[in-house]
């Protein structure tokens, strides 16, 4: 309950061979996932498993048909690219010409906050293997536009209990998606999708989203994704694949985008929201929230009030220190006292003075950045050089990335250690069905054939066909549950049998 | 609690008032060099990485439309 439920985060990286603006993207994202599998996977390339996977259900009960679907929308198809799986539990393979990095399953924010970094450090050494004497190199972008017109994305995913009705949670989420921005927006220069405006607004994503509720992802993008794949018992769950958010490189804007959405969630899953707190005009308001980085846009509510988006994040705030204060009293858990404590305390300062949060929120970051060099230099903000530091901001390169360089000079804060981050980069969580993937794979290499979210495949002596292990709970298969069994056989038979037996 | 300790002693009543008309009439600028005086070295530290071109880097940075 509480933060604690089963997240991940899904990140496509903005791709580019230095030089070539226009190389082949498909061709250079396939050669890093190739060249990272090459270095790191080793033995025999398990294949994943699309038995399980079906883009086209929608959450409200039917399914598109296969020729009305744009092909942007067919994700199941093998289409022969490259696509591995990790020791971490994490996948990375390439989708709609960019490399994409898929977390493994986690239990809480903090964890969702260090497999999303361990996945921008596999990104970086993928470049790095990739790089090729007298070839240029390739160099990834962790944010959402090249501000041109396209988008690319930054997905987070929870799971929820399928019991609960879809319309409760599009109409409590999508006052909280318009808001949220505020805490976890990664900043952008440019205004409308090409970018032609000249200014900073708050969010990367929001001028891309045009309609309430919708199945697609690529084209008409919806603030509430319909997208029904639980990869779970689709009786008992469903799977909420949220594709508002913005690719946050600082660590604190990640956890406090998944945790507070993790609270909201509970609190919709309990039926404990129960005032309205619906805002006219949702789509029209998340880009003016958005283009407005002091903060003090006005929304609407049909009863004519009006409040700002740092407002509406309050009365969520206090919804959920309320339900938790209710609910759980002093046995709430730690992580969830943490995320509360972070939420008001970063509130406090948007309220008082956005600047406050240059420290810890991405949008805020790179704005002050932003504002120094317009002072010292006079820039407009149609400057070339302000859209290179925007762009350049989200450079993984630790030695070229300016949230790096910001980290360095002690500028932004983290939550985590690279210690950790190097861990993650390898280890999968213990406490999710990503450990029994990411143990297997680690153990018994040559013996998988495939896997997915939802399943290992063994390719067994003495089996004429291969043997497929469900995974359909994404609680079990942990290390409470799996661990001893995984360190006791020495060979993926020996495990094979005796969870068969 | 090193920092509480540094701060400056209660000044008297007159020099109180003749900070607070120099901090309103000195406004934003001045508050914003207070926030970050040494915003200028590290500045100087970013345009030590920035591409060089910023004009054809930004022009040569297309993608194709994702998720």
């Amino acid at each position: 309950m509480s933060v604690r439920r089963i997240m991940g985060t899904e990140t496509e990286f903005g791709i580019s061979v230095q030089g070539q603006p226009h190389a082949n993207p498909m061709v250079a994202s396939t050669r890093l996932v190739n060249a990272y599998a090459s270095a790191e996977v080793h033995a025999r390339r398990a294949r994943w498993d699309f038995e399980e996977e079906s883009p086209l259900r929608d959450a409200r009960g039917f399914d598109l048909a296969r020729e009305a679907a744009d092909p942007s929308q067919l994700t199941d198809e093998d289409l022969g690219l490259a696509n591995v799986i990790l020791t971490n539990g994490a996948r990375l393979y390439v989708d709609h010409s960019h490399p994409e990095y898929s977390s493994p399953e986690v239990s809480n924010p903090r964890d969702a906050v260090l497999w999303d970094k361990a996945g921008e450090q596999i990104a970086l050494d993928a470049c790095g293997f990739a790089s090729v004497t007298g070839e240029p190199d390739i160099v990834l972008y962790k944010n959402n536009t090249d501000n041109k017109g396209a988008s690319y994305g930054a997905h987070e995913n929870y799971l929820m209990n399928r019991s609960t009705p879809f319309g409760d949670i599009v109409k409590h989420l999508i006052p909280f998606f318009v808001s949220r921005q505020v805490v976890c927006g990664a900043g952008r220069v440019g205004i409308g999708q090409d970018g032609r405006g000249h200014g900073f607004q708050i969010s990367q994503r929001a001028d891309f989203f045009e309609v309430e509720v919708g199945l697609e992802t690529t084209l008409k993008r919806p603030i509430i994704n319909t997208r029904d794949e639980p990869h779970a018992d689709p009786e008992k769950s469903r799977r909420l694949h949220v594709i508002i958010g913005d690719a946050n490189l600082a660590e604190i804007s990640t956890y406090l985008k998944v945790g507070t959405t993790a609270l909201v969630l509970d609190m919709i899953e309990n039926r404990y929201l129960t005032s309205d707190l619906t805002i006219a005009d949702s789509v029209a308001s998340l880009r003016a929230v958005s283009h407005d980085p002091t903060c003090s846009y006005l929304l609407q509510r049909d009863d004519g009030s009006t409040l700002t988006a740092v407002q509406l994040q309050w009365e969520y705030f206090h919804l959920a220190s309320g339900y938790v204060e209710e609910r759980y009293g002093v046995d709430a858990d730690a992580d969830t006292r943490d995320v509360l404590a972070r939420w008001e305390s970063v509130l406090t300062r948007l309220e008082r003075d956005p600047f406050e949060c240059a420290g810890e929120l991405d949008w805020v970051a790179k704005l002050k950045l932003l504002e120094s060099y317009r002072e010292r230099d006079g820039l407009d903000w149609d400057d070339a050089k302000l859209h290179l530091i925007d762009l350049q901001y989200a450079d993984i390169r630790p030695e070229k990335g300016l949230y790096h360089r910001l980290v360095r000079l002690g500028r932004i804060e983290r939550l985590l250690d690279d210690a950790e981050v190097a861990a993650a980069m390898h280890d999968p969580p213990t406490d999710t069905r990503a450990y029994f993937r990411g143990r297997c794979l680690e153990k018994y290499p040559d013996s998988i054939a495939a896997a997915s979210w939802d399943s290992v495949i063994f390719d067994l002596p003495g089996h004429d066909s291969l043997q497929r292990v469900p995974t359909i709970d994404p609680r079990r298969g942990s290390k409470a549950h799996v661990g001893n069994l995984i360190d006791t056989s020495a060979t993926a038979l020996d495990l094979f049998s005796a969870l068969t037996r | 609690m090193a920092q509480e300790h540094k701060q400056p002693r209660k000044s008297t009543e007159s020099e109180e008032a003749v900070e607070e008309v120099a901090s309103t009439t000195e406004g934003l600028a001045e508050r914003k060099e207070k926030l970050d005086d040494d915003i200028d070295a590290i500045l100087d530290e970013i345009d030590d990485v920035l591409e060089v071109n910023a004009e054809d880097f930004v022009k040569s940075f297309i993608q194709k439309g994702g998720q």
